[in-house]
């Protein structure tokens, strides 16, 4: 079976502007996330992780190298619907109630009205949102406008899930809840995630692998297996030696990065 | 009563408070002010305050309920002020649709060629420094020279066109800004969904450009209102609201409350486009929420 995410020697560079010289954001990166895989990629800020991210969902395109999700090309990835997505910000429209935010992306596919309905209850029950599908977004918490944008971007049930910093906006509660609902949202559908992220614990809570980046020109340091032993409560998992012991890891190979120490990364 | 509800009547009142305010200041003026006006250096600086130049604000309005002329079977000046607000109401309410079927037209085409933009928009700025007055007998030359089923179209269509001149304008402008307002991660995400121009256009450009567009339209709805009456002196068309200002004026000396009923009926006129707009705006409340920040 081919890989969920698979990136060859992908370098972007931005054009300068006028007389200013361009800028190298990713060089030269190999990356392989396996199918229901959960893969974080983690640096300080101007890393590039994002612009990987958007290579991989093909809102961007590499400069040089290739990038395949589930063996097509990104663009052709895209096309089919092979992934979901989910930004910083929730990105919900605010005119659309939050049964209606979900449902977008089945209106725009024209999955018909039966099946969507059906979805839609599907997807606010997995998330916990039933009380709230009449909601406008304006009258959601963060964390609530957040788990909205999940359920949407699990909408077409996609083998793959990209997030660019999804928790980055809340609180640490909010935060810590959300990601202990992604770990089982991951866990139930099997989707593989790339999770885009500054937070130390929150990479190795989540991840099966921690990518750690380097700065300008971005490029990845190391891959570290994470094991957290299944099946305990999130709590237990957050305060085991075994969680330390990898933060602390990943820790090291970020102060490793030659001038990019804990500038820029949260070691919350 | 609830404190919202509260402020609106305050709201009202105030405002009503202040139309009686000027009726009063008026009244005072003309009651007491010089009946020659106040002259500094050969200059008039406050206005003479005799009766015909001033009339009182309640001879104004006892006016609207005598007849228009003494003659018998004579309409009262009420009617004839209402009938010809309904006519100039239609004809701007005509150039009011125009204008923003092509004002929206002009904002797709500038949306979707960025080269449309920048060949369109100069002209579409400069379309609005030609002076109306100019510009009138100019469009009426035109239409009248067109021939539909071998007759020359009605005088009332080159006053709608110019009407329409003036309200496609500010539509054109904020509904390219509220085509353009969507923010970043809403444009990737439609992106990321493989969806093409227009199916983006249908839903987010289009729904995020609202409260953009409310506004434009209140602009066009004011600016078509003027585009009328100024048009309707211009080219000479009998029946509206301009006209009836025009040669109610010119007897003012013999019947000065009589000229200002035709500026009540454009008032009102203005009143009701504006409030059209308001009711357009009260129904699509739900686009003009703004998405709270998480």
């Amino acid at each position: 079976m081919s890989a969920a995410v698979r990136v060859r020697g992908a370098t972007k560079t931005f054009p300068g502007r006028g007389r200013a010289a361009g800028v190298t954001a990713l060089e030269n990166i190999e990356l392989r996330v396996e199918p229901g895989q959960f893969v974080s990629l983690i640096g300080p800020s101007g890393c590039g992780k994002s612009t990987l991210l958007r290579l991989v969902a093909d809102l961007d395109r590499p400069s040089a190298g290739s990038i395949e999700v589930f063996g097509d090309p990104a663009a052709k990835a895209r096309v089919k619907q092979a992934y979901g997505i989910a930004f910083q910000q929730a990105g919900l429209l605010p005119w659309r109630t939050v049964a209606a935010n979900i449902r977008l992306p089945l209106e725009l596919h024209r999955f018909p009205p039966a099946r969507r309905h059906a979805r839609v209850a599907e997807l606010l029950a997995l998330v916990g949102l039933e009380d709230f599908a009449d909601r406008y977004p304006d009258q959601l918490s963060g964390g609530m406008q957040q788990r909205v944008a999940i359920a949407r971007a699990l909408a077409e049930s996609p083998e793959l899930l990209l997030m660019d910093e999804p928790f980055g906006a809340l609180d640490e509660m909010t935060r810590e809840r959300m990601q202990g609902e992604l770990k089982r949202i991951a866990g139930e559908t099997g989707a593989a995630v790339v999770f885009v992220t500054h937070s130390i614990p929150e990479a190795v809570f989540l991840s099966d692998k921690v990518v750690v980046m380097s700065p300008r020109p971005g490029r990845i340091v190391d891959e570290l297996p994470i094991t957290l032993g299944t099946g305990s409560a999130a709590d237990d998992v957050r305060e085991s030696e075994a969680f330390f012991r990898q933060v602390s890891a990943v820790r090291e190979l970020l102060h490793g990065v030659p001038g990019a120490a804990p500038r820029g990364v949260d070691l919350r | 009563m609830t404190a919202r509800s509260l402020t609106r009547v305050r709201a009202l009142l105030l405002g009503l408070g202040g139309i009686v305010l000027v009726g009063v200041a008026w009244d005072l003026y003309a009651s007491f002010g010089p009946d020659a006006g106040v002259q500094l250096g050969g200059v008039l600086v406050l206005p003479r305050a005799s009766a015909t130049a001033m009339p009182s604000v309640g001879s104004m309005f006892g006016r609207l309920l005598d007849p228009v002329a003494s003659g018998p079977g004579s309409p009262l000046l009420l009617t004839a002020v209402i009938q010809a607000s309904l006519v100039t109401l239609g004809v701007a309410a005509l150039g009011w649709v125009v204008g923003i079927v092509v004002g929206l037209a002009l904002a797709l085409l500038m949306q979707r060629f960025r080269t449309a933009e920048s060949a369109l928009l100069p002209w579409v700025i400069l379309s609005q420094t030609v002076p109306l007055i100019a510009l009138a007998p100019l469009v009426a030359g035109l239409i009248s020279t067109a021939r539909v089923g071998g007759q020359a179209p009605p005088l009332w269509v080159s006053v709608a066109i110019i009407a329409s001149y003036l309200s496609f304008f500010p539509v054109s402008v904020g509904a390219l800004r509220g085509l353009e307002s969507p923010e970043r991660a809403h444009v990737d995400l439609l992106r990321a969904y493989a969806v093409g121009w227009w199916p983006t256009i249908v839903r987010l450009r289009f729904p995020a450009s609202v409260p953009y567009l409310l506004s434009s339209l209140r602009l066009a709805a004011a600016n078509s209102v003027v585009g009328a009456v100024v048009a309707e002196v211009a080219i000479g068309m009998d029946g509206g609201i301009g006209r009836m200002m025009l040669s109610y004026a010119q007897s003012s000396s013999g019947d000065p409350a009589k000229a200002f009923g035709p500026i009540f009926g454009a008032i009102a006129v203005g009143l009701v486009s504006a409030g059209v707009v308001a009711l357009l705006g009260a129904a699509l409340g739900r686009y003009r929420r703004a998405e709270a920040t998480a």
